[in-house]
């Protein structure tokens, strides 16, 4: 029902930008209207006016562009149940919207967190997958899969999100992930680390049908189904059965 | 051909009358009797595979630098010998990620044909008096494969066998007394050391291995003196063994087997990807990925780690860890109980009699149940040691799993044990009912309102 109402509330402002010209080159003033606008439709109910929260949301003051940006185009917020675990999916409000939200979270006390980070092209694969190993594998698997962080909550797999997706979280650090400023982790790692997250899009197969999700559970599964089961196969071609 | 082969024989060592019974010796036809088999022949394919991994692999801690471009991600970096070997001989050499592979689902295959093999030993009263000489013989076995299955996963020294490893190397210092001498012992020191894979390597590929084939020979020299046992039924008695003869049928067969198993592993190698080292990356010792599980054979014990009490004991200065418990305590005893059931099970029943002939599982509902809940306690353990994978398929809290498994590990096991006597029972009483001979039962309801059996004998 929330959610029908939200697809149906979404659908609304995706029309209504239609008919509007293009939000990056309107002026920003416009652009922190429209924000505005949408903040009360879709934000204002958990985090409050004037971004100062209530007891379904957090306060929003200096969570800053990047994690704004994040949780909008991530599509984790608006969330469809207050307290419950913010799931990627499919956005919610298109580019110019989240640029239009995260203008006028910005203007309005939002500012301050960490920047929007930009990402370099990197082909420092080695030092990508050492920053992987030291800081990310831990929660989020040495495959990019992801895995139970405890009480039912996960750290999702990473091979959805874009390089900037993954840059932001690394700097912003959503729901319990820890945050990476620039002196934990300088932006050639972080680069160079966006750039290793990449290969988990084509994990290397070699040795045949991959089943890194599962790892050696999946294997024994396959031990015994293929493997036990195979055998057991021929031995009842050659072998016999009690008659009764 | 044959023929003149012992004609040849007997002439320079008088083989004849050993190799006239021998050729003739009767194998039963049933098929459960060929689970040891499959065991064996996992144990002859390993030693194969095994043996062209040796020729490859680098049983060396020392640090060198990879310089290669399977592995892009790796290119430059600082890992052991080890681990860099296996890369070499993953991507480099002539069929070795294929061998690699084979070799380990065969470890994988191997545990699993020694516990299906047990269980038709177990269920059946195949070890009762005088076979009660060969079942502790097939628990060792049993261990040494689990033994060599660990130390062998563990030698490419990658992210997931290293943080096995450091586990194992916990659970021995946690022995009261002589627990870091007996970490010492295995791991040659404080891992990560320099010693490790050497000496894993020494384990796992000359010491077990030797101990395997030796109790193996004797498994089956006890075996062949003592004969089969076989299935009640026509024509088979406590005096007799009816079946195939070895040469020409059985060897048919068995050899059938042997290539229908040499063909699945193969397979496996060659289409499903196993322990893919790359992907986890070398091991080191301040970070770990999750999930991160061990082989299946292992993953009881795991579980019992995840589930075990936080009990540790303080005795002065000493100190009982809490991983003594579910790590050493819990299997040590589950396979003393498994060692002494032969005579367990003949002093509870007072059967000190000679058997050769084989029970059906029902036919004693104690011995049944008793192996139903060995099996659903180890399966509960082996399922705790995924909680974190089923918690995130189920899309519920780890933590709440884990106090389930923590109840269903004792609970399930006696409510599947009260459920097996039950069907015994029915099963017995349904035999006692047919006799000797099948039959179709009507239920028909009469006008009362009362039921009457209809008894038809199907005949043979």
């Amino acid at each position: 029902m929330i959610a029908l109402l939200a697809a149906v509330l979404a659908l609304a402002a995706s029309q209504t930008s239609k008919g509007m010209p293009p939000l990056q080159k309107a002026p920003p003033t416009q652009r922190v209207a429209v924000g505005a606008e949408l903040y009360a439709e879709h934000c204002i109910s958990c985090h409050g006016a004037n971004l100062i929260g209530t007891p379904s949301g957090p306060p929003l003051i200096r969570v800053g562009a990047a994690n704004v940006d994040f949780q909008l185009a991530t599509g984790r917020m608006p969330l469809e149940v207050p307290g419950t675990e913010p799931m990627r999916g499919p956005p919610s409000f298109s580019r110019d919207q989240i640029d239009a939200i995260v203008a006028y979270v910005t203007t309005h006390g939002g500012a301050g967190g960490p920047p929007t980070p930009t990402v370099q092209p990197s082909r420092d694969l080695t030092r990508g997958r050492v920053v992987w190993e030291d800081n990310c594998q831990q929660c989020h698997g040495a495959t990019g899969y992801g895995a139970v962080t405890g009480f039912g909550w996960i750290a999702p797999p990473i091979t959805p999100a874009t390089p900037q997706q993954i840059a932001e979280a690394v700097r912003v650090g959503p729901g319990i992930m820890p945050k990476f400023n620039e002196h934990a982790l300088p932006q050639r790692d972080l680069d160079a680390l966006v750039a290793y997250a990449d290969t988990f899009r084509r994990p290397d197969d070699s040795g045949g049908y991959s089943m890194v999700s599962a790892g050696p559970v999946g294997e024994g599964l396959v031990g015994w189904l293929v493997g036990v089961g195979g055998a057991v196969i021929v031995m009842l071609l050659v072998g016999e059965t009690l008659k009764r | 051909m044959i023929r003149s082969l012992v004609r040849a024989l007997d002439d320079r060592l008088g083989a004849a009358p050993f190799l006239r019974s021998a050729l003739r010796k009767a194998f039963p036809d049933h098929w459960s009797f060929m689970l040891g088999e499959l065991a064996a022949y996992c144990f002859i394919f390993i030693l194969l595979s095994g043996t062209y991994l040796t020729f490859f692999f680098h049983p060396s801690d020392a640090r060198v630098v990879y310089h290669g471009t399977a592995v892009p991600s790796l290119d430059g970096r600082t890992m052991t010998d080890a681990y860099a070997s296996v890369l070499k001989l993953s991507f480099e050499t002539q069929v070795g990620l294929l061998i690699r592979q084979a070799h380990h689902w065969c470890a994988l295959v191997f545990a699993a044909a020694a516990i299906t093999h047990m269980g038709r030993i177990f269920f059946t009263g195949a070890f009762r008096k005088p076979r009660d000489l060969n079942w502790p013989i097939g628990l060792t076995l049993l261990l040494l494969v689990m033994a060599d299955g660990f130390t062998g996963y563990s030698l490419p020294d990658d992210q997931l066998s290293g943080a096995g490893l450091k586990i194992a190397q916990s659970i021995a210092l946690s022995i009261p007394v002589i627990g870091s001498w007996v970490a010492w012992l295995f791991f040659g020191g404080n891992i990560p050391s320099t010693e490790t894979t050497n000496r894993l390597f020494a384990i796992h590929i000359l010491f077990v291995p030797l101990a395997l084939a030796a109790l193996l020979t004797l498994h089956v020299a006890i075996l062949w003196r003592q004969k089969h046992t076989q299935f009640p039924g026509e024509g088979r008695r406590e005096n007799n063994v009816k079946g195939s003869p070895l040469w020409p049928t059985y060897t048919v067969k068995s050899l059938a087997l042997m290539m229908g198993t040499f063909g699945v592993l193969l397979l496996l190698g060659g289409f499903v990807q196993i322990n893919p080292i790359w992907l986890y990356g070398p091991y080191v010792p301040w970070t770990v990925s999750s999930p991160a599980q061990p082989d299946w054979y292992v993953g009881w014990l795991d579980g019992a780690l995840r589930v075990g009490p936080p009990l540790a004991i303080h005795l002065g200065p000493y100190t009982i860890s809490a991983l003594f418990w579910p790590g050493v305590a819990l299997p040590a005893a589950l396979f003393a109980i498994l060692y002494a059931w032969p005579w367990i099970e003949r002093a509870l029943q007072r059967d000190h009699a000679e058997h050769e002939l084989l029970q059906f599982p029902w036919q004693n509902p104690m011995r049944t149940a008793f192996g139903v809940a060995v099996l659903t306690f180890t399966a509960m353990l082996l399922l705790a040691g995924s909680d974190d994978i089923q918690a995130r398929m189920l899309r519920i809290s780890v933590q709440q799993l884990a106090w389930f498994y923590r109840i269903a590990v004792w609970v399930l096991p006696l409510l599947a044990a009260a459920i097996a006597v039950r069907i015994c029972r029915e099963l017995q009483a349904r035999h006692a009912y047919e006799g000797d001979h099948p039959a179709r039962v009507v239920l028909k309801r009469g006008e009362e309102g009362g039921y009457e059996e209809e008894r038809t004998l199907i005949p043979r």
